[in-house]
């Protein structure tokens, strides 16, 4: 059998993904995290004096929590089941950071923790940051703030 | 109310994302990075501020707000520094949880082992 027969075959054979669960199991544990969140987002308005600097301290907690999560195993078993809804809001990123930092720490401080930590997260910040570059630097010319 | 409003944004935000995910097989890193985009893009047409307001961390947890909130950072910093803005407004919002990513995961990473 040819590769790609084989890969064909396989292909018809796989398990449908079940997507109504799947999206379910999404959308209720992304929802309890970014409830949560809310809760944070209450509590950090009350003490900082701008929306920016409410949201930030926010964003940090969010983190924190994500954090120990992942460094306690919790977050990987969440994970497992809710798919998307424990990658898309921020604690996620935080757990991709903090798996990987303690995935590599064995290959050594330097080359291992400290280069590889950002090794799934990277690309969220990299292209974050060439999205917005491109858009507020657009705005900026229409608003005339240049 | 506002809990619930945030409950069902930030739900809705993430069953899509998995849609996508499963029904066209890309990676979960497109998805996120496609995300990330959207959400500078939302933020530069001036949607994602008023639907922030709305939705609160309904919308600004997910990744989406990361992206637009390293948008409404560097439109901030604008307004203040010139073009300087364009570059030191990417941390102005997001820096702060950044480098707590940094600092925190170090931490831990130290004091626990991988779990798999």
């Amino acid at each position: 059998m040819q590769p790609k027969e084989y890969q064909q075959l396989v292909q018809e054979n796989l398990p449908p993904r079940p997507i109504a669960k799947n999206m379910l199991w999404a959308f209720f544990v992304g929802g309890l995290i970014c409830a949560l969140g809310q809760v944070v987002l209450n509590i950090a308005k009350s003490f900082e004096r701008t929306k920016n600097e409410a949201a930030a301290v926010t964003l940090a907690a969010m983190i924190l929590l994500g954090t120990i999560l992942t460094a306690l195993g919790v977050y990987d078993e969440i994970a497992e089941k809710a798919g998307a809804g424990a990658t898309v809001p921020i604690t996620g990123f935080a757990n991709t950071v903090t798996s990987a930092a303690m995935d590599f720490r064995r290959e050594g401080f330097l080359l291992g923790m400290g280069a590889k930590m950002f090794v799934i997260a990277g690309p969220v910040i990299v292209y974050g940051i060439l999205s917005g570059f491109v858009v507020a630097l657009i705005k900026s010319l229409v608003l005339g703030l240049l | 109310m506002q809990y619930l409003i945030a409950f069902l944004v930030g739900g809705a935000i993430c069953a899509t994302a998995q849609l996508i995910f499963d029904t066209a097989k890309c990676s979960s890193a497109h998805v996120l990075v496609g995300l990330v985009c959207l959400g500078a893009v939302l933020n530069g047409l001036g949607l994602y501020e008023p639907f922030q307001e709305f939705a609160g961390a309904g919308a600004l947890i997910p990744v989406v707000g990361f992206g637009s909130s390293i948008t409404t950072g560097m439109i901030a910093e604008v307004k203040r520094l010139g073009w300087e803005g364009l570059f030191t407004g990417a941390f102005e919002i997001t820096g702060l949880g950044l480098a707590a990513s940094v600092v925190f995961s170090a931490i831990f990473a130290l004091i626990s082992k991988p779990h798999r």
